[in-house]
């Protein structure tokens, strides 16, 4: 053969393998409002900067008349590329190759391109659009997750994972976004859960639909399995470029600076908080009026709403916020409360982002529920969170801080390095109702008039320690600030602890309460 | 995923706040006290034997059904000592969740 028939060859080989299921089953992905997996690579990454791997792949199964079948790519599209610049390793499963159906091999190509993710240190995409193990290819099908899942265990807190749920993702097959730090969901293409509709139909009786069981709005809302909604593809990809521009390649550098940027005019931070403290506001508008361009990239944002997390910058520095929300459930901590701020604050530390948290909360919610889902337990997440975190931890006590709440959220008893409050701060061991109901119990109980008692005590209570002078003058706070001096406190203490070294005894990992 | 005002109140520690109510939080169902005088499935299966009569006195551990699901039959025994009040189920009857399926006096 000459080189031109052998090119030629080549270019037919190359066309048929990209073609992937054939152009029925492309029509038909499409129908469904679902892009090929090619497409969204392309949409997903910086222009031209794909480079494709393992195309030839073929498989190995002989069983059930697949000997003679040719499945193109063996239904997944792996290479590296860019996105916003940022090198990453990346996965789409092909949905129009044999449902996306995961074998020994289409597992080998995933497996392959995280090894190279980590060897490279850099950022894993992978898109997830299959209808679950292929059953042709039996047990080993179930070995390529199992292989999957070990190497997300391996890369976790070593180079960010990120999961895009594209289409069904049912089974064990959850199980590998389970085990990444970000996961995305569309509406009405995102499909997620272990046991479908059917299975739950005949062995419980219960009729739902998958929409109902494990669609976007579910696993964003309710469940907390996914970190992002969007309403179409390419507003999902969009969040996908926005989330990479604020973490770095891997957990030995720290995320690329920007250019620092002011906040944007008009956000009065003093006429945000109501001075009835029992008013809620939105805590948002406080990250906003303080970060770089008022830009708050908001993670998990309907899901466990009582406490807001997210990415924004100060003075071009990326920084992880966490903060109660007043707004919702009067910013208490709780189960899923709990349980969303901890693995974000894991997420900061492991990946060298300095942590913020902005502190008003009642305390813990109370009611039967929490105390039965294990609230303890979960509760103590966030304490082991910010205790085991060493990257920069600068705290902002707004309003209440009260008892359990005050500590758990990055006290300077669980290694704040900074620890500021507005004046407006109230720092106390509980609420002035609930402290003057205990500490004047007699008095409430014996005076001919209990409720003005009651009132009268409350107030004594409230102008004497609902304050943030006696924390000051304990040393438990490092200084009172307005909101106004707040962006340039913060600015200053991420700059000033640039070069912060802090470090723990050695052991070959903690154990905390999961 | 609303943006409304809906103010609700919630009480913690005797003070009461004004905010909005998650929507688990909204849908959470009050606690109720199990009753130990009822046997209900917690799974829904088919039982497969009946091992006690009505009037019948049962000793904690008894075994009372035998109740299929999951892929398993399952030994449904007493909880507590007590006598056989009504039995409200039959063998090869099929049950769901929640069902009562043997009440005790």
């Amino acid at each position: 053969m000459s080189l031109r028939q052998k090119l030629r060859d080549f270019f037919n080989r190359r066309e048929a393998a990209i073609t992937g299921g054939g152009l029925k089953a492309i029509e038909k992905q499409v129908a469904l409002g679902k892009l090929p997996a090619r497409e969204r690579i392309k949409f997903l990454l910086d222009p031209d900067t794909f480079h494709e791997y393992d195309l030839f792949v073929e498989h190995r199964c002989h069983d059930f008349g697949m000997d003679n079948k040719q499945l193109a790519a063996d239904g997944v599209v792996t290479g590296t590329g860019k996105i916003s610049g940022h090198p990453v390793c990346i996965f789409a499963q092909d949905f129009t190759v044999a449902g996306g159906s995961l074998g020994l091999m289409h597992a080998r190509k995933i497996t392959k391109i995280m090894d190279h993710a980590m060897k490279l240190g850099i950022p894993l995409i992978g898109i997830n659009d299959s209808g679950g193990a292929r059953i042709q290819e039996g047990v080993n099908s179930l070995a390529g997750y199992g292989e999957i899942f070990f190497r997300n265990t391996l890369a976790s807190g070593v180079i960010p994972q990120i999961s895009v749920i594209l289409g069904p993702c049912a089974g064990g097959a959850v199980y590998s976004p389970a085990l990444t730090d970000f996961v995305f969901v569309v509406d009405k293409i995102s499909k997620m859960f272990i046991t479908g509709p059917e299975v739950i139909k005949t062995v419980l009786g219960e009729e739902i639909s998958m929409e109902e069981l494990g669609g976007a709005r579910v696993q964003t809302e309710i469940s907390g399995n996914a970190h992002f909604y969007a309403e179409s593809e390419q507003e999902c990809f969009e969040q996908i470029k926005k989330l990479v521009t604020f973490i770095p390649w891997n957990n030995r550098k720290k995320a690329d600076p920007f250019q620092a940027r002011k906040p944007k005019p008009g956000l009065d931070i003093e006429g945000i908080i109501p001075p009835e403290p029992m008013k809620p506001y939105d805590v948002r508008n406080i990250i906003r009026a303080v970060c770089d361009d008022s830009d708050f990239f908001e993670v998990q944002k309907y899901w466990a709403a009582n406490i807001v997390i997210g990415f924004a910058r100060l003075a071009g520095e990326t920084v992880g916020i966490i903060a109660n929300q007043p707004l919702v459930l009067a910013g208490v901590l709780d189960v899923d409360s709990s349980d969303k701020a901890a693995r974000f604050i894991r997420f900061c530390d492991a990946f060298n982002i300095p942590l913020v948290t902005f502190v008003d909360l009642p305390g813990y919610l109370p009611g039967v529920d929490q105390e039965h889902a294990g609230v303890i337990r979960h509760g103590a997440k966030v304490l082991y969170a910010y205790s085991e975190a060493t990257v920069p931890k600068i705290t902002v006590i707004l309003r209440k801080a009260y008892g359990g709440g005050y500590i758990a959220m990055c006290s300077r008893h669980l290694g704040a390095d900074f620890v500021f409050a507005w004046p407006t701060a109230e720092i106390a061991v509980m609420g002035p109702e609930g402290a003057a109901n205990i500490i004047f119990k007699a008095e409430i109980a014996s005076s001919p008039n209990p409720d003005a008692m009651r009132r009268a005590k409350v107030e004594e209570y409230t102008e004497k320690f609902a304050n943030p002078y006696i924390a000051a003058a304990n040393g438990h706070i490092d200084a009172v600030i307005t909101p106004r001096e707040t962006r340039g406190c913060l600015i200053h203490a991420i700059e000033i602890s640039a070069e912060k070294h802090e470090s723990r005894p050695t052991k070959k990992h903690g154990i905390p309460p999961f | 995923m609303n943006d409304g005002p809906d103010l609700k109140t919630l009480v913690i520690d005797g003070a009461a706040y004004q905010t909005r109510y998650t929507r688990k939080f909204a849908c959470r169902k009050p606690y109720v006290a199990p009753d130990a005088t009822t046997l209900v499935a917690r799974i829904p299966g088919v039982i497969l034997t009946v091992h006690v009569r009505r009037g019948q006195r049962v000793k904690r551990g008894d075994p009372l059904l035998v109740l299929e699901a999951m892929k398993m039959k399952n030994d449904l025994t007493a909880a507590h000592d007590g006598v056989v009040k009504t039995i409200h189920v039959e063998e090869g009857q099929m049950v769901a969740k929640g069902q009562l399926l043997i009440e005790f006096s």
